[in-house]
């Protein structure tokens, strides 16, 4: 029974991890740039479906896709942020959020075009296959690997925001866009360099995933409600919130599916509403007025 | 000279719904079942987008939820008929359910704005999808409700008209939908659809003006929850089945875009929006399976050129020539 539950954790911290490098880039590029991005979900399964390609041309080698598909990716968060989404800022919320859900529309097909609408899949790289145990409960090493990630771009983006000019410029301008541009801040290049990042790790969680999901052109939707979900429990532009909500639904999750296979779809919304109706700006979000 | 201008473009309107209406009323005398079964998804599109855009052309507040409720409209009306109910009392149902699920959704979505109220709507959308999934003893599961008749009309005893025939139901279809689009222009050029727009432009000030916004926003949301539940509950009968696809959020996707197309801040925005999307829909699956390409450039067109759709571009141009004078 504790060997269960223990295992249940883990596995649930596991795919929390997912969620989070997904959220933290949703959560970073509505924090500052304040757009909420329907089309990050689409960015993670193209980034997905890159380093798919990019281990089959590579001849297996999981680590060059790691390097590059996420680069990759951040390419083209740069092409969609300085072509689009730059012309939407002062519009209606609803409209931005419609530019970014054209997105989703057209990299599904894009997707299908390119890779085939049928399933495919890739395995586990040699290095990382196996399993540890921890406490006598055996656990797949490539998921020990995703929580060393996870917890490392999460330790990354908080010493970046919190310890570095940089991230201190970051911070200011999600707080004070026209102040911070008043002194001095390169407001359209900082919005271009944070959605390039937000893009870097939706491909991140892209090429990660590639291992252990199925890739289809539907991916892409499926991650992005998630990842709301996610952000929303946690508090929409709150990195801290991102994290916590993810690991909180990873676990609900897959507790879910052992103990409630009828509801485990349904847990993960129902969560986001309580909190929605308890603290509409989540956990750690910040109300605005 | 000016009087007779004000006259013409009076006759223009109630001229261009006759023609409409006698169209939709003459398809099954000249198409075939393909044209009639074209017609009645457009029709149900438009009460569908139509009831969309009491939120958001006429209040600003955007749902992606509204699959729900059309979903709940199309089940309980198929459940119903299955259990061989009578027809108008299992759309009456149906139609009442989708109320009632949005009274209950509504109280919590419109205590907020902006993008948390799409988010909201969102989740609460997949939530019911999620649930009609996985519920399969009563919604069937992935397969959904298979068979379902469309039964008969008429008065027990005195007459009985058998809607089982394709036009038959096609007509009761159109006149029930005719007449909700009909109500539904009621609400947009009545004082409540006024206050909806002020709210829209500016809540805070109708707050001020001693209107409560919120409670309005929710008779709103039950409104569109209503007629989306019966654009739902006509559409079991006629396609006969309905799958767990209704309640995903690509559905509640359709009316978005039908009404962002025609232009949702115009009454009849969502009604053009409907056919232009079902006919290009129609159009591109022929020539290509990229549609979702196609539609994904229109509506990134539509946001970053003409907000105001395909309507709100035509006014304004009218508009324009108008102030040259």
């Amino acid at each position: 029974m504790l060997n269960t539950i223990l295992y249940l954790v883990l596995v649930g911290i596991a795919e929390g991890m997912f969620l989070w490098l997904v959220a933290a880039g949703l959560s970073l590029t509505f924090g500052v740039l304040r757009v909420l991005n329907f089309a990050h979900g689409s960015l993670f399964m193209l980034g997905a479906y890159v380093a798919f390609s990019l281990v089959k041309i590579s001849g297996g080698n999981f680590w060059i896709a790691l390097a590059i598909a996420p680069l990759v990716l951040a390419i083209v968060g740069m092409g969609m942020e300085v072509f689009f989404f730059r012309r939407i800022y002062d519009l209606d919320m609803s409209f931005q959020l419609l530019l970014t859900f054209s997105f989703v529309l057209m990299l599904e097909d894009i997707v299908k075009f390119v890779w085939g609408p049928l399933y495919q899949t890739s395995p586990i790289p040699p290095a990382l296959t196996g399993t540890a145990s921890i406490l006598g409960v055996s656990f797949p090493h490539y998921y020990f690997f995703i929580l060393v990630v996870g917890s490392a771009v999460g330790l990354g983006l908080w010493l970046f925001i919190e310890r570095t000019k940089w991230g201190k410029v970051v911070q200011a301008t999600a707080s004070d866009r026209e102040m911070s541009s008043a002194v001095g801040v390169k407001v359209p290049q900082l919005y271009t360099g944070v959605f390039m990042l937000g893009a870097w790790l939706a491909g991140l969680g892209g090429i990660l995933s590639v291992p252990i999901r199925s890739l289809s052109p539907g991916l892409g939707e499926y991650v992005i409600i998630e990842a709301f979900v996610v952000t929303v429990i946690g508090g929409l532009g709150s990195l801290k919130g991102a994290f916590i909500g993810a690991l909180l639904i990873g676990i609900f999750h897959t507790f879910g599916v052992m103990y409630l296979p009828v509801f485990e779809l349904a847990i993960a919304y129902i969560t986001m509403a309580i909190v929605l109706i308890i603290r509409p700006w989540g956990i750690f979000g910040v109300r605005e007025a | 000279m000016k009087n007779s201008r004000i006259k013409s473009s009076q006759w223009r309107w109630p001229l261009g719904v006759g023609l409409f209406i006698l169209i939709i009323l003459l398809v099954p005398l000249v198409g075939g079942l393909f044209w009639q079964y074209l017609i009645a998804n457009v029709l149900l599109l438009s009460l569908f987008a139509l009831s969309f855009n009491v939120l958001f052309g006429m209040a600003g507040y955007l749902s992606f939820g509204q699959g729900a409720f059309y979903a709940v409209g199309a089940y309980v009306t198929g459940l119903l008929m299955l259990a061989k109910l009578p027809l108008l009392v299992s759309i009456l149902l149906g139609f009442v359910a989708a109320g009632v699920l949005a009274l209950i959704l509504g109280f919590f979505c419109v205590r907020h704005t902006q993008v948390y109220f799409a988010l909201l709507t969102l989740a609460f959308g997949m939530m019911v999808h999620a649930i009609v999934w996985k519920w399969s003893s009563v919604t069937g599961g992935d397969d959904g409700l298979i068979g379902i008749p469309r039964g008969s009309l008429g008065v027990p005893g005195v007459i009985s008209v058998q809607l089982e025939p394709f036009t038959n139901y096609y007509y009761f279809l159109v006149i029930v939908t005719l007449f909700a689009i009909y109500f539904l222009y009621r609400i947009h050029i009545s004082p409540f659809g006024l206050v909806l727009r002020g709210i829209r432009e500016n809540s805070g000030r109708v707050d001020f003006a001693g209107v409560a916004a919120r409670k309005y926003i929710l008779i709103a949301f039950i409104i569109a929850g209503l007629f989306a539940g019966l654009a739902g509950a006509l559409m079991a009968p006629l396609e006969k089945t309905v799958g767990p696809a209704v309640a995903h959020w690509t559905k509640s996707g359709e009316p978005v875009f039908a009404a962002l197309i025609g232009g949702p801040f115009v009454f009849s925005g969502p009604i053009l929006g409907a056919l232009i999307y079902i006919g290009l829909k129609e159009f591109i699956v022929r020539l290509t399976q990229y549609w979702l390409l196609i539609f994904g450039i229109v509506l990134l067109t539509i946001v970053l050129s003409f907000r105001g759709g395909i309507l709100g571009f035509i006014q304004e141009q009218i508009q324009k020539k108008r102030s040259m004078y």
